[in-house]
């Protein structure tokens, strides 16, 4: 599962008239040999994956590459809303070898990448500033390390502490047309900046009837558990967000989407909270596209194709549940009773909804229409998540094609307790139990 | 006040033929008081400063701990007139906080615990400014106060029990990141990480206080951290403060750094203190590094808080000597070199030493310092010890105190019911089994639910 294939190379290469791949084109379903081999060792030991282990992530050049939806900027310069040039998607010569002109990939974790996207906005767009508390020396999570040595500290700068005052600082910068990248430092402490996102940035344009817009701003936020964050450095603030529009809400999965994703929120003319799991800064590595990229927003992504049922997720449960499916198919020898063989083979379509708000109903519906059971699973509390707006439209929009009602697996609707973390999160095992329920409803 | 220094600075600035006139423009008290125009002048008159120079910081101790030869005779009794035992006690406080910190900052090194932030460098603000208030006296902090709650006496288990979120953390339940502690008995409100917050909550604790039968003779403690007077609740809970009144201190524990930002990147103008008279609230800057000027001068100001029914703002001038937290490395931002020298030149803990070595009957020696620190040290890796040998709380815990009352409301006591149903069906596996058997009464407490 979630392998990449060199089918739809062969493919490629049979289409020499068309120039342009089209990323989805290449199924997920078949393997590459370096993934045969992988899973020839798996059948034998199979350890359940892990971030580090994870084939979510893109280990090769050629699998980065074919990251689908993947869109070239190689424009010299790039301004916030400009319109990207003819035929930009992958071509046939992005594939050779990097000195016979492809395209290079470097290995990354996802805090080098997101650094990248920075480094290559602050390059190709004179009038972008990056800021914020820490922002200087490198930050905390080390997301803009070097930036300011680079760029100077009139465009990469501290700001004092005050979550309020950087978000509303960035509306003067974005309303008088700089392109502001603003770090709030931890998605937990994002609450005073709350009025000025959701009352100031979300509604600049629709207020002054279009004649004003902070679309040239972003707010980037670490955000999500880490195993001892406690109340304060462990929340999924998004679904508070949800019902600000104007505000679009992005949380990437892997170095390569958040590359991708942050340039394309920050050159997206509408304010964007990107927020960045903190505990994949690290763990996440992945070969990440060297050149400045952009993935869709408003673009969900299904990573693993299927028929029996949709799992819909974004962030980190993403490798929870890549490995609760695996202890599904291959469970250990104390859960082995509770797992029914016939639903050891069970064909999952695994989505990663990545933009929270606008999301891509329609890649979910399609899915769900297909399985007709949908399970959604996020870390975020249940009453009023993420997952209680997506089980609202499946049901309105896939009521006949249900067999199953659609199942929330979230943390609890309770603050997060550090010692709990364990048992707040939806961990395998609880994934694993609400495949097996909804299959069993 | 403000009328004086305009004309001082109009004096300054203004070298105008005119003789400067003020005319009352509204005759009224309450006007005058709700409007700034109390006085006028004829011609634009731009202020940076309502004090002449920078805003001295009190300091009665050199950095060898000798009474400085300035200070003026009634202060210099006020210093002599401390009790020995206050003396004693605050040193041996201070000197606690170092021991701790650095077995609690380096058992997070192991693994041990999951976090950790010192006092280091800043313990002759804490506890000089602890010792100054009453026992009952109602305490907001930021989280670096810990050595408040040791000058109350706060039981070092309760501390090492919310340090491990064992069972017997009573701060917490273990739901908090280590040193977020609190105690209703020590009236010490319980830590939260975001910052600034307490600081309109101690205006309204204070307020409360005015109506609180026999809590007359109380006041409310706000600390808090330079980087934390940016947030907007520094402006809200001050003007909160002067306007509505009651019996409140807001103590700035200047230390230089809000993580790697430096003062210089946090603020310009004359530090925190200048800004209390913005508010016409009587402010005293403090050598934050001299705690015998700290103590005297936080009891200057509470006393003037409590009969004033008022706030008054402290500005305690130190330097973090250690990093920000366990999850910080200040290497990456600040010279070693620079720390070292801090930590050489001006430790409060030394000055406090050897005052009370200089004292005529000298109140410390080596004796007395070496079996210190042998008996806190002992005393500390005791209740370590046992702390990290106790389990969490019941895992019941989770859901409890989300809201008040005997029952839990609908969504949570449906969410624990299916936590009990999932422990019963898959709690025997290995993916939970160790992890349910940390908590207070395994699982066998939760087939109890």
């Amino acid at each position: 599962m979630f392998r990449s294939t060199s089918k739809a190379l062969l493919k490629l290469a049979s289409r020499p008239s068309t120039r342009t791949v089209s990323s989805s084109s290449r199924s997920l379903s078949s393997p590459t040999p370096a993934n045969l081999a992988a899973n020839a060792k798996a059948a034998v030991v199979s350890p359940t994956p892990t971030v580090a282990t994870s084939s979510l992530l893109k280990n090769t050049r050629e699998d980065a590459l074919w990251t689908p939806g993947l869109l070239w900027r190689d424009e010299e310069a790039v301004q916030v809303g400009a319109p990207p040039p003819d035929a930009p998607h992958l071509v046939e010569a992005d594939l050779q070898p990097v000195e016979a002109g492809g395209r290079e990939t470097t290995k990354m974790n996802m805090y080098s990448a997101i650094r990248d996207a920075m480094s290559i906005t602050l390059r190709k767009d004179t009038q972008s500033m990056v800021f914020g508390e820490d922002v200087f020396f490198g930050g905390v999570f080390r997301c803009t390390m070097g930036l300011a040595d680079e760029f100077g500290q009139e465009r990469v700068f501290n700001t004092p502490l005050t979550e309020q005052g950087i978000a509303g600082f960035g509306i003067g910068l974005a309303a008088m047309g700089k392109t502001a990248v603003a770090e709030l430092q931890f998605a937990d402490y994002i609450f005073p900046a709350f009025d000025q996102i959701v009352n100031e940035a979300a509604k600049y344009r629709y207020r002054s009837g279009g004649m004003f817009n902070v679309g040239s701003l972003t707010f980037r936020s670490p955000c999500s558990a880490v195993g001892h964050g406690g109340l304060y450095h462990s929340q999924s603030p998004e679904a508070f967000f949800l019902q600000a529009s104007g505000l679009k809400v992005v949380v990437p999965r892997s170095p390569i989407q958040a590359k991708g994703l942050l340039l394309a929120a920050i050159r997206d003319p509408n304010p964007v909270l990107f927020l960045e799991p903190k505990i994949l800064y690290r763990s996440a590595v992945e070969q990440v596209p060297t050149g400045d990229y952009q993935l869709p927003l408003s673009s969900a992504e299904v990573l693993q194709e299927g028929t029996d049922l949709t799992i819909v997720s974004y962030g980190p449960p993403l490798y929870t549940i890549e490995g609760a499916l695996h202890l599904l198919k291959n469970p250990t020898e104390d859960i082995q009773s509770l797992i029914p063989e016939d639903l050891r083979h069970l064909s999952v379509e695994l989505i990663d909804l990545r933009t929270i708000a606008p999301y891509d109903i329609e890649t979910v519906v399609k899915s769900v229409n297909k399985t007709g059971r949908c399970v959604v699973v996020h870390e975020a509390s249940k009453t009023g998540g993420v997952g209680s707006e997506l089980a609202a439209e499946v049901q309105e929009r896939c009521f006949l094609r249900l067999e199953a009602p659609v199942g929330r697996i979230t943390g609890w609707d309770t603050p997060f307790g550090l010692a709990y973390e364990k048992f707040y999160l939806p961990d395998q095992l609880r994934i694993l139990d609400s495949i097996i329920e909804t299959m069993r409803y | 006040m403000l009328p004086r220094t305009l004309a001082r600075s109009l004096k300054r600035e203004q070298p105008c033929a005119t003789p400067l006139r003020f005319a009352t423009a509204f005759s009224t008290s309450s006007i005058a008081r709700l409007s700034p125009l109390t006085s006028v002048s004829h011609s634009p008159v731009f202020i940076d400063k309502v004090h002449e120079g920078t805003i001295p910081a009190f300091r009665v101790l050199d950095g060898e701990g000798k009474l400085l030869p300035d200070v003026p005779a009634e202060w210099r009794e006020k210093v002599q007139a401390i009790p020995d035992e206050v003396l004693v006690k605050m040193y041996r406080t201070q000197a606690f906080l170092p021991l701790m910190d650095t077995i609690l900052s380096s058992s997070q090194r192991q693994g041990r615990i999951s976090f950790y932030m010192t006092s280091y460098g800043e313990e002759g603000a804490v506890v000089g400014s602890a010792a100054a208030w009453e026992p009952n006296d109602e305490v907001f902090a930021q989280y670096r106060e810990v050595g408040v709650l040791l000058w109350r006496d706060y039981p070092l288990s309760s501390l090492m029990a919310q340090v491990f979120s064992s069972v017997n953390d009573e701060a917490t339940k273990g739901r908090q990141m280590p040193i977020h502690y609190g105690s209703s008995k020590h009236h010490f409100h319980t830590i939260s990480s975001p910052l600034g917050t307490q600081i309109p909550q101690g205006a309204g604790a204070a307020y409360a206080l005015k109506s609180t039968p026999g809590r007359e003779n109380n006041c409310v403690v706000v600390y808090m951290g330079e980087g934390a007077t940016s947030e907007g609740d520094f402006h809200a809970g001050l003007n909160m403060a002067s306007v509505l009144g009651g019996p409140s201190i807001f103590f700035v524990r200047n230390n230089g750094f809000a993580i790697s930002t430096p003062a210089a990147q946090q603020y310009h103008g004359d530090g925190i203190a200048a800004r209390g008279p913005g508010y016409g609230i009587e402010t005293v800057r403090v050598d934050g590094n001299d705690p015998i000027a700290v103590y005297l001068a936080c009891v200057e100001a509470r006393k003037r808080a409590v009969e004033g029914q008022k706030p008054i703002l402290i500005e305690a001038m130190s330097y973090r000597v250690g990093h920000h937290s366990t999850s910080d490395d200040s290497n990456a931002y600040r010279s070693a070199a620079a720390v070292d020298s801090i930590k050489k030149l001006d430790s409060p803990i030394f000055r406090l030493r050897r005052y009370l070595e200089s004292l005529p009957t000298p109140l410390w020696s080596t004796e007395l310092e070496e079996s210190t620190k042998a008996e806190q040290r002992k005393a500390i890796m005791v209740e370590f010890s046992k702390a990290e040998k106790t389990k969490k709380p019941a895992l019941a815990e989770m859901f409890g105190d989300v809201y008040g009352g005997k029952e839990l409301e609908r969504p949570l006591k449906e969410q624990k019911k299916e936590l009990k149903r999932l422990i019963e069906k898959w709690g025997h596996s290995e993916l939970w089994k160790k992890d349910l058997e940390k908590f207070d009464g395994g699982k066998e407490a939760v087939s109890r639910w």
